[in-house]
């Protein structure tokens, strides 16, 4: 942290600051969170867990960590195949590529449903071939599965190709002469040293996948009890004013987002140590 | 794990190359490049005219029009706000800094759809701040306002983790310096901190409007969907979908991959002139 020169402003303004920052914080951070809380707990918390019995919502709590369940492994490992492709070699196009994994950030969640749907929907590209061969993707869960896939994808990426980049390839480099072969270099060379990062990249991809809305909702057409992930299990339930628990299911969500966002601190400080360190062993 | 002394034949090839290259292809054909094309390739298949046709239809207009003010109106409140917020972060110790700091990040966390029914219930007629505001005249839920609202919470944070490291990185010699030759703490702020944090402030904010373009999900709950009056372009393209019309749907969608891609671009180009700033 920097602590500046003689010359600070009045104590007057940095009293101003502070409460404006602090009321622009509660009101749209803080007052939210609360809120979601309050409301599920509106009838005590007999009545919150009274919320959970409800089979749709088990259903969706279930739905949500089979779509976490594939998603996340799935991007892990194309992630780090990624952020190992465009820091290990150079190549023509490399920013290119790298553009487009930015892509998923970049387009609205509903074009990123629309893609899906152009592609495997009745009228899509591969649309008659599926219906002949009795195939769901869209309004099924494979499509929930692929939009997420699509949503999530560039955070392990994204995490990794910075950190890797910092790291250079020297040590990849010496256990190479060493001898080493390459996923022998992987495991012992590299992920120990993006360990954190990767990790960091993880907790992310999750809460995305856990959470998404826009994409999922384009593909999912609501079939109940069959494409209803939890984030659109609380737009029926909020849409049939059964509010407490639509703030039920969206407490579950808060506090994975809470705890997301707790990891991310620790780890952004454990990457930041390793930096400072330029070592590897945390 | 890191030897003391530079290995010459270092240079030699790290095995993988095709491997990794052949499955990053193949992936990122599959997800993004393949279905990006789908819908591309179905919007080209309908004359230039009839394209026009639907994008200049009033009422895709004018949810074009809605989208973008609510977009750049959330981008100026978290312009001024983020910097703040940034600044305060950067700058001033407090007790509970560190959890203030990580409360930032909820909105990249938070569900779009969760961030949406709680906004959407604090600001209504009997929500915490909607029954504070109601007897001033005030209602913001379920409104076009609420739109704007919802965007702040979306972009509020692109804006303080693009800003906050440039002020917590900037030159304490330089404001000392320019002290020193008798400025102000608002002279200072005003010709060398500022313009320093300037080209992060203008990154931060482009990010959080491209974000707020295409925002969904926070967004349906507290608006009140009307058309022409409160109807943004994503859930436009849901409705069309739903009425079978999917030509719509893909010149509308197009369109806005068009102008996503061009904000890609316009960020890019933002982030590389804030990185030559910073290191100058």
């Amino acid at each position: 942290m920097i602590k500046t020169g003689i010359v600070r402003e009045p104590r007057r303004v940095k009293a101003l600051l502070l409460f404006t920052a602090g009321v622009f914080l509660s009101v749209f951070i803080i007052l939210p969170m609360v809120t979601i809380f309050r409301e599920a707990l509106k009838a005590g918390v007999a009545g919150y867990l009274k919320s959970f019995v409800d089979p749709g919502v088990a259903f969706s709590i279930r739905l949500s960590l089979l779509t976490v369940l594939i998603c996340v492994p799935v991007n892990t490992f194309f992630g780090v195949v990624l952020a190992w492709l465009v820091t290990k070699y150079e190549f023509p196009g490399k920013k290119l590529l790298i553009t487009v994994v930015e892509v998923p950030f970049s387009v609205s969640p509903v074009i990123a449903g629309l893609l899906f749907i152009f592609l495997f929907g009745s009228f899509g590209w591969f649309g008659t071939w599926l219906t002949d061969h009795n195939i769901k993707i869209v309004f099924a869960v494979p499509g929930i599965v692929l939009a997420t896939l699509f949503v999530s994808f560039p955070f392990v990426a994204r995490e990794l190709t910075p950190l890797m980049r910092e790291l250079g390839k020297d040590d990849e480099e010496a256990a190479l002469t060493l001898g080493a072969s390459g996923l022998q270099i992987f495991w012992k060379v590299t992920l120990p040293n993006i360990k954190w990062g990767l990790l960091y990249g993880i907790i992310l991809t999750n809460a995305r996948a856990m959470g998404e809305f826009g994409a999922v909702s384009v593909v999912s057409g609501l079939v109940r009890g069959v494409t209803t992930t939890m984030p659109l299990y609380i737009d029926i339930l909020y849409g049939e004013y059964m509010f407490k628990s639509a703030f039920a299911v969206a407490s579950l969500l808060t506090f994975l987002a809470v705890v997301t966002i707790i990891v991310k601190a620790v780890l952004e400080y454990a990457i930041a140590v390793q930096r400072k360190s330029g070592e590897v062993q945390i | 794990m890191r030897f003391p002394f530079k290995l010459r034949n270092g240079k030699g090839k790290m095995p993988g190359f095709g491997l990794s290259m052949g499955l990053s292809l193949s992936y990122l054909s599959f997800l993004i490049l393949i279905p990006i094309s789908s819908l591309v390739v179905y919007a080209a298949k309908m004359p230039l005219k009839d394209y026009f046709g639907i994008i200049l239809d009033e009422r895709v207009v004018a949810a074009f029009k809605i989208s973008f003010f609510s977009a750049i109106a959330a981008a100026l409140v978290n312009f001024v706000f983020g910097f703040i917020i940034a600044w305060v972060l950067a700058r001033y110790d407090f007790v509970g800094k560190r959890i203030v700091d990580a409360c930032v990040d909820l909105p990249f966390a938070v569900p779009t759809a969760v961030a949406g029914i709680s906004l959407a219930t604090v600001f209504s007629a009997n929500g915490l701040l909607g029954k504070i505001l109601l007897p001033f005249g005030i209602s913001l839920g379920y409104s076009t306002a609420g739109i704007v609202l919802a965007l702040i919470f979306i972009g509020l944070p692109f804006v303080v983790r693009t800003v906050q490291p440039i002020i917590e990185e900037s030159d304490a010699a330089l404001e000392e310096a320019a002290a020193s030759l008798g400025a102000n703490w608002f002279q200072i702020f005003v010709k060398v901190i500022f313009p320093a944090v300037l080209p992060a402030l203008v990154t931060g904010a482009t990010m959080a409007f491209a974000r707020g373009l295409g925002e969904y999900g926070s967004v349906i709950f507290i608006s009140s969907n009307m058309p022409y009056v409160s109807e943004i372009v994503p859930l436009l393209i849901i409705k069309k979908l739903m009425q079978f019309d999917y030509l719509g749907a893909s010149a509308i969608g197009v369109t806005m991959l068009i102008i996503a891609f061009i904000m890609m671009f316009v960020t890019n180009i933002l982030q590389k002139y804030m990185l030559k700033g910073r290191q100058s």
